[in-house]
């Protein structure tokens, strides 16, 4: 009876933890691409995702949208809002050659900003969304699938197959992953690098429109628990080589599989420590990651 | 005169100023001067630490945090396990924080500077989680430390006595900080933060210096903490670890300038008394978003600090 349940329980667990790691892919995505291709250390992309969560929650109790309708319709405003964080990060830092220190600065100020003044305006109470299949679940023989969970991750793996197409069979997309590697073989091929990496970072924003809609539909969102989400970001974007999408896929579902594992076993309150814990190991024993070059 | 005399000079200096800054803080005689001046020594001590390393070597530490809250739970650990006098906390936390910073540059400093950075993120959300879980320090419901009200054998109210430690503090920090800036050891992280590969190739112990500097900024900032159970007197582990700290520890010096002690002195001194009035006369939130503003606006105009800025307008012409 109780390795029936044992096995139960498992299974469980690794369905849950592939649906964390769906979503955990749309959170990384951004930063794949900002900090993997780009070299862009945005610190600060979390905080765009509970910005991404608060617009959807806004829209939803205020009109009664859907946070994912919402989230498609505000991507241009992202989008716009990469443009021009881009555009002076570009000329403040990567300009003056200094980009190291004051850039990570630079993010880590915006990230500060964003949180007082959601504070500010929302208060520190948590939020959420109401949808019609938040509250349901499918049962597929022992498993649970909420379909709060299962929307999120089906949403996060068709973004992440249009990203990765764009990436490899697009001029622009192609483009991107070039520019990081060769500026100047980039300029011979008549396209210039700062438009690209502008578009490049502006689409890394954009993602965490939609990324934050799955996070208000998974869980009540204040505005600091961005900062949780840091040491996931960068720990499954280490973890599956940088700037690599199908690594960050991997690495997001492995994270997951890993967090609901100690929840399921040792409870919550550890389950921050085990991204950070695992990104400390990464960074120690294996930095270039699991696909890395 | 021999540039150790000069340190010497410069550390009376120091002593002479924090002692006149006592005699003053206790003539005007109302018990919050000490509060806010102990508030505000604090980040002087936090952001000469942080540029110690930040600021001299160039590797950003968003982790102060953690190194603070490092030194306010030692202070609670051994306040329940074995209560000793302040001075003598002060010397444990420095020594926790400093291996806890020398381990984790030692995992870490090997890598891109950014990973650093990330790294020392993670630390602080490790740290908070083990403190969070850990009952015997109060875990997520925080730990009473009850002070004294004042020192019997020196006739001091308690706060006036935390307030003397916080400058001394700040004496020491800010010494080390022009010490080692003005030593070998300066010119060494100097050629790590212009160009650490040209100074490896050029035989500078590249490695070493880093793992020197990590500790020396972890431990001053473990000191910092030491006395904060007993300034707050109720410890959270949401309190210890606050966002806050490691935002000021870096915008102070980013907003004084980087490449000097006086710097993050001048940094802290300002930052630390414009939140001290905005938080009384506006709202804590309010005091954080013009840390955030200011320190965003900083590293776009004027990314050397007002010492830059102080430099660009007498030296010119």
């Amino acid at each position: 009876m109780g390795e029936v349940l044992s096995y139960d329980l498992l299974l469980n667990a690794v369905t849950a933890g592939l649906l964390l790691g769906g979503f955990y892919a749309a959170v990384t995505v951004g930063v794949s691409i900002s900090f993997g291709i780009l070299d862009i250390v945005n610190i600060a992309h979390p905080a765009f995702i509970i910005l991404g969560s608060y617009i959807a929650y806004y829209a939803n109790a205020q009109f009664g949208l859907d946070p994912i309708v919402t989230s498609i319709v505000a991507l241009p405003a992202f989008y716009a809002l990469g443009a021009a964080i881009y555009q002076v990060y570009y000329l403040s830092f990567e300009k003056r050659g200094q980009d190291s220190l004051r850039g990570l600065a630079f993010f880590f100020g915006i990230l500060f900003i964003t949180e007082v003044v959601l504070v500010l305006v929302f208060g520190v109470d948590y939020r959420y969304v109401q949808a019609s299949y938040i509250e349901t679940s499918l049962h597929v023989g022992i498993v649970d699938l909420p379909l709060r969970m299962l929307v999120p991750c089906l949403m996060s793996l068709v973004m992440l197959a249009s990203l990765q197409l764009f990436l490899t069979r697009t001029f622009t997309g192609r483009a991107i992953m070039a520019v990081a590697q060769d500026q100047l073989a980039l300029q011979l091929m008549a396209a210039d690098p700062i438009r690209i990496k502008r578009i490049a970072f502006a689409i890394s924003i954009a993602t965490a429109s939609l990324a934050g809609a799955f996070l208000i539909i998974i869980q009540p969102v204040e505005p600091s628990i961005g900062r949780e989400y840091i040491g996931r970001v960068f720990a499954i974007c280490v973890l599956g080589g940088l700037g690599s999408l199908p690594g960050t896929l991997i690495g997001a579902m492995l994270l997951g599989i890993v967090e609901s594992f100690t929840a399921t076993f040792y409870g919550p309150s550890w389950a921050p420590a085990v991204s950070f814990g695992l990104l400390l190991l990464t960074l120690a024993f294996r930095p270039a990651g699991l696909l890395g070059r | 005169m021999s540039s150790t005399a000069r340190s010497g000079l410069f550390v009376l200096a120091c002593v002479a100023v924090a002692a006149a800054v006592f005699a003053g803080a206790r003539a005007v005689g109302n018990d919050y001067v000490f509060f806010a001046g102990y508030t505000v020594l604090q980040f002087v001590v936090l952001a000469t630490a942080w540029n110690i390393l930040g600021g001299y070597t160039g590797y950003v530490n968003f982790g102060s945090a953690a190194f603070f809250a490092l030194g306010a739970y030692s202070t609670v650990f051994l306040h329940k396990a074995y209560p000793l006098p302040i001075p003598l906390l002060i010397v444990v936390s420095a020594a926790v924080s400093g291996l806890i910073g020398l381990g984790m540059g030692y995992l870490t400093l090997r890598l891109r500077g950014a990973f650093f950075s990330i790294a020392t993120l993670a630390l602080a959300v490790v740290l908070q989680t083990l403190v969070v879980n850990w009952n015997y320090v109060g875990g997520a419901r925080g730990a009473y430390v009850i002070r004294p009200a004042e020192i019997p054998e020196l006739s001091l109210p308690y706060i006036q006595y935390l307030f003397a430690i916080m400058l001394g503090l700040s004496v020491i920090a800010v010494a080390t900080a022009r010490i080692v800036e003005r030593s070998k050891l300066g010119y060494g992280f100097a050629t790590i933060r212009d160009d650490e590969l040209a100074a490896e190739a050029s035989g500078v112990p590249t490695l070493k210096l880093k793992l020197i500097a990590t500790t020396l900024s972890g431990a001053l900032m473990g000191m910092a903490g030491a006395p904060f159970p007993y300034f707050i007197g109720y410890l959270q582990p949401s309190s210890a670890f606050a966002l806050e700290y490691a935002v000021n520890s870096i915008a102070m010096p980013m907003i004084g300038g980087t490449t000097s002690w006086i710097g993050p002195l001048l940094g802290a001194l300002l930052l630390g008394t414009l939140q001290q009035v905005t938080t009384v006369t506006i709202s804590s939130a309010v005091n954080l978003l013009i840390v955030g503003v200011l320190l965003v606006g900083f590293v776009i105009v004027a990314p050397n600090g007002l010492i830059g800025l102080w430099q660009r307008v007498f030296s010119k012409r």
